[in-house]
């Protein structure tokens, strides 16, 4: 063997000499703008710092906690998850019915929702996995699938529960937050270990960023991706469960356009639409974000329509932000 | 004497290293002038000059007597300067007709009309010889060489501009020469590139690209024309010209040149002793065969009858041996590295290791399972295929070994993954600021060497490097040849592929050259010349030996 050379030093880039100022768009800046929304409904509303706000939005949140959460793991991997709206409707109907109609135990019921939602997601996952088809049109289909499914298992009518499923969405005695919400803020922190530190969080985040570079190291992309997918059903079976502990009727009709509420909050949190960049905890803040922005501008009286106008232009601001977050960062660093 | 339509006079033209200095170049009307040298001797970035895609560093330009200096494709065009490039500029789900002519097809109210560029469509395609085309199919259903040819019909009709547009046909033509005659449409041909052209054509429809190109050159039209192919530069060619490292080498009538003059010119003298710094096996038949390739194949064949691939492809990789792969680029090298790796499956022949006795044929289903028998593979194109590039320098390098590094419950041990990351960097002379910042942010032979440390991480016998120093700095290039002498000299079999003759004969103890998908011979000792490996890699094109065979 030769001697070892001396190699002199490659010049870095400049890139890479200074480490680059992050605006607050991580989780603190998120935080911030809660914050900020709070205090401003809690000045310009009476009403806002009330027991009834609270639980309204305890009981909005959880069930859309969950499914932001596997909406974030499928973004991840540059995916698209359209059926979770439906799926959770499937599986509510499919919990109540084994309640009302069949007798059963509520942890059975509980675990038939689940499978159900579990089964919903690998059929997404594999079909988009194994034969590439995109992502979009295979949980679009599924989306009106899961939905006539919700209609049969009903026979297209609302079953009403009454108190057994209660306990789920109602406040806990002395503690004042529900099961649920204790639920889904366990899922949340869960799921964020799992992508911070997990073998699953580095394959998804390395699927989104370059699945043939995945492929070509030896890592079969198709086994994950079908994970994801089949978590997201899983989720959305649980946001089914929540949902029901809350409403305490099983409703086909329920869940609808809760996909897009969904991708919504995931993308105020941050979460990229191609891939390979997101965080959990930041979409359990998005979901929270739309939850006090809603709740907050009906207490202020405004109208329905002015809701979804103001709503839809805070998600642009907030993937336009996003976007921009760099040189904007650049013009901070400068002045 | 005319004065020549094309001048170029002291042309230099760096990227990251000079491609061309002080290259000298002229072109008379109505000739036919042959480019030729082997891989990166400046061809193409000379033709993207002349057409505007990239500017000259320094150097002047005189076309048709008049100073010359293109800011664009679009400006080139103007002046009647068109290229034929090697990568169709078609649109797939577009008719023919659309995009023959995807400029002028719309009359002044922005409507296509149908009925005047199918008409003027059916003339141009009749010129090229395809006539039994209709000019409302899809683009994408034609074969590679007919959509070829539709790309130089789109050229071609432009330099026969008056008599299509006077003979009337309707108010339609009318608009459509309005159009044709805007000041940013392009004006009559003048000077024609073409990026071998008949790369993907049959015997006939090169035919009637030559008599095309014949009509062309009694119109006066200069043509510039690349290709590997001799005797089709014999046929169509009056003068040739051979680059070499970025210089003019020769112009010489094409009569007076032969191949093997042709191979010597772009060959150079090269001082032996500069390319001999590698240690050469004394005898490689005292190390121990680890993997042998046997009659490998993989054909892909397009529409009409072109092919991409490589058959019946027989070597042996040695233990602690260095095996250089060269050939012109398309000519199997890349397709061969991924079939033995299992990145695309095979057709024919198998692998046989010596894990196995030999006596076990194989072909790899995929990339994992060419890594569990020992194999890895560097990718050509790191940033499309390898790296994740808005991923930590950490987290690249250690992929491959991250279920290595997890414990049962799922949980990556982060610290060793560090250390792991940190002992590569220092192996490879990796410069980083952190761990953690993106490996975007790191310098091209940087992120090559990343990418490097992730195989060299894995202790697999048998390496195969696609490329490993293209894009890279100086100093990097070094590093990266000293790091695959070293593998070799801790009992690895490395075999790259590399389009630098200079870097196979220095690093490599043998050379296996691929020709047209065909293994045109494996050169060692007093052999491995650069005038050897360049006859090797033309062989198989100038006859229907290649891969149509």
């Amino acid at each position: 063997m030769r001697p070892m050379q001396d190699y002199p030093p490659e010049p870095m880039p400049i890139s890479a000499r200074k480490s680059p100022i992050k605006l607050p768009w991580n989780s603190f800046g998120l935080m911030a703008v809660l914050l900020a929304l709070i205090l401003f409904f809690g000045v310009m509303s009476e009403y806002f710092f009330s027991a009834i706000t609270f639980r309204t939005l305890i009981n909005q949140v959880p069930a859309l906690t969950v499914i932001a959460v596997g909406m974030t793991f499928v973004l991840l991997i540059a995916g698209i998850d359209l059926s979770v709206g439906s799926v959770m409707a499937l599986c509510a109907a499919v919990m109540g019915v084994l309640i009302a109609d069949s007798q059963m135990p509520i942890a059975i019921a509980v675990i038939g929702a689940l499978l159900m939602g579990l089964v919903c997601g690998s059929v997404n996952g594999f079909v988009t996995a194994k034969w590439r088809i995109p992502s979009f049109v295979v949980t679009l289909g599924m989306l009106e699938i899961a939905r006539g499914g919700a209609y049969l298992v009903t026979n297209s009518e609302t079953k009403y529960l009454g108190d057994s499923v209660g306990f789920i969405g109602a406040p806990i005695a002395g503690l004042g937050v529900s099961v649920s919400l204790l639920a889904a803020i366990f899922v949340v922190l869960f799921a964020q270990w799992v992508l911070s530190k997990t073998l699953f969080g580095r394959y998804m985040i390395a699927i989104g960023t370059n699945e043939e570079a995945v492929r070509l190291s030896g890592v079969n992309p198709i086994f994950w991706k079908v994970l994801v997918f089949a978590l997201a059903g899983l989720l959305a079976g649980l946001g089914g469960v929540f949902q029901l502990g809350y409403l305490q009727t099983a409703d086909p009709n329920s869940g609808i356009g809760l996909e897009l509420a969904a991708i919504a909050a995931v993308v105020i949190g941050g979460t990229s639409l191609s891939g390979g960049r997101g965080s959990v905890v930041n979409s359990f803040l998005g979901v929270l974000i739309i939850a006090v922005l809603q709740t907050g501008l009906a207490q202020l009286g405004v109208s329905e329509p002015s809701k979804r106008i103001i709503t839809g232009l805070v998600i642009v601001a907030a993937v336009l932000f996003d976007q921009f977050r760099e040189p904007l960062g650049r013009l901070l660093r400068r002045s | 004497m005319n004065q020549p339509l094309l001048r170029v006079t002291g042309l230099s033209k760096s990227f990251t290293a000079p491609v061309l200095t002080n290259l000298d170049f002229e072109l008379n009307p109505g000739e036919v002038h042959a480019l030729m040298g082997s891989n990166g001797a400046g061809k193409s970035t000379l033709c993207n000059i002349i057409c505007g895609i990239h500017a000259a560093d320094s150097g002047s330009f005189e076309f048709a007597g008049q100073p010359y200096a293109p800011s664009s494709l679009q400006a080139a065009e103007a002046l009647g300067i068109c290229m034929v490039m090697q990568e169709l500029n078609l649109f797939g789900t577009l008719s023919v007709a659309e995009n023959l002519f995807f400029r002028t097809m719309a009359d002044r109210f922005g409507i296509v009309r149908h009925d005047s560029i199918g008409r003027r469509a059916e003339e141009a395609l009749r010129g090229v010889g395809l006539a039994n085309i209709d000019p409302a199919q899809p683009l994408a259903e034609l074969g590679v060489g007919q959509q070829q040819l539709v790309e130089i019909a789109s050229v071609l009709q432009r330099a026969l501009p008056d008599e299509r547009t006077t003979t009337s046909i309707g108010p339609a033509t009318s608009h459509a020469r309005l159009r044709a005659s805007g000041p940013d449409a392009p004006r009559a041909l003048k000077l024609l590139i073409l990026d071998e052209p008949t790369a993907a054509l049959t015997d006939p429809q090169i035919d009637l690209l030559f008599e095309q190109i014949g009509r062309l050159k009694r119109q006066g039209i200069g043509v510039v024309y690349i290709s590997h192919r001799m005797h089709e530069i014999s046929r169509i060619a009056d003068r040739i010209s051979i680059l070499r490292d970025g210089g003019l080498v020769a112009t010489e009538a094409v009569a007076d040149m032969n191949v093997d003059r042709m191979v010597g010119l772009m060959a150079g003298e090269v001082a032996k002793d500069e390319y001999a710094l590698a240690p050469k096996m004394p005898d490689q038949q005292d190390h121990a065969v680890l993997l042998k390739v046997e009659n490998l194949s993989r054909r892909v064949t397009s529409r009409s009858g072109g092919h991409t691939g490589f058959l019946d492809v027989s070597i042996e990789l040695r233990a602690g041996e260095v095996l250089g792969v060269g050939g012109l680029i398309g000519s199997g090298r890349t397709e061969l590295l991924r079939s033995i790796f299992g990145a695309d499956v095979a057709h024919r022949g198998c692998l046989r290791l010596a894990s196995d006795k030999f006596d076990r044929p194989r072909l790899m289903g995929s990339p994992a399972e060419a890594i569990s028998q020992g194999i890895g593979m560097l990718v050509e194109d790191r940033k499309a295929q390898g790296l994740f590039l808005t991923g930590s320098v950490c987290s690249n390098i250690s992929f491959t070994l991250l279920e290595t590094l997890t414990n049962r419950l799922g949980l990556v041990d982060v610290s060793a993954e560090e250390q792991l990351a940190l002992t590569m960097c220092d192996k490879l002379s990796i410069q980083f600021d952190s761990m953690q910042q993106p490996v975007s942010s790191l310098s091209g032979g940087n992120q090559q060497k990343t990418l490097i440390a992730r195989w060299l991480a894995n202790d697999l016998s048998i390496l195969l490097f696609d490329e490993p120093t293209r894009g890279v700095d100086a100093s990097a290039k070094a590093r990266i040849q000293d790091l695959i002498r070293e593998q070799a000299a801790i009992g690895k079999a490395v075999l790259v592929v590399s389009s630098e003759t200079q870097e196979l004969l220095k690093i490599s103890d043998r050379v296996a050259v691929m020709s047209n998908g065909r293994l045109a011979g494996i050169f060692s000792g007093p052999d491995l010349s650069e005038e050897e490996l360049l006859a090797a890699s033309f062989r198989f094109y100038a006859s229907d030996a290649g891969l149509s065979a």
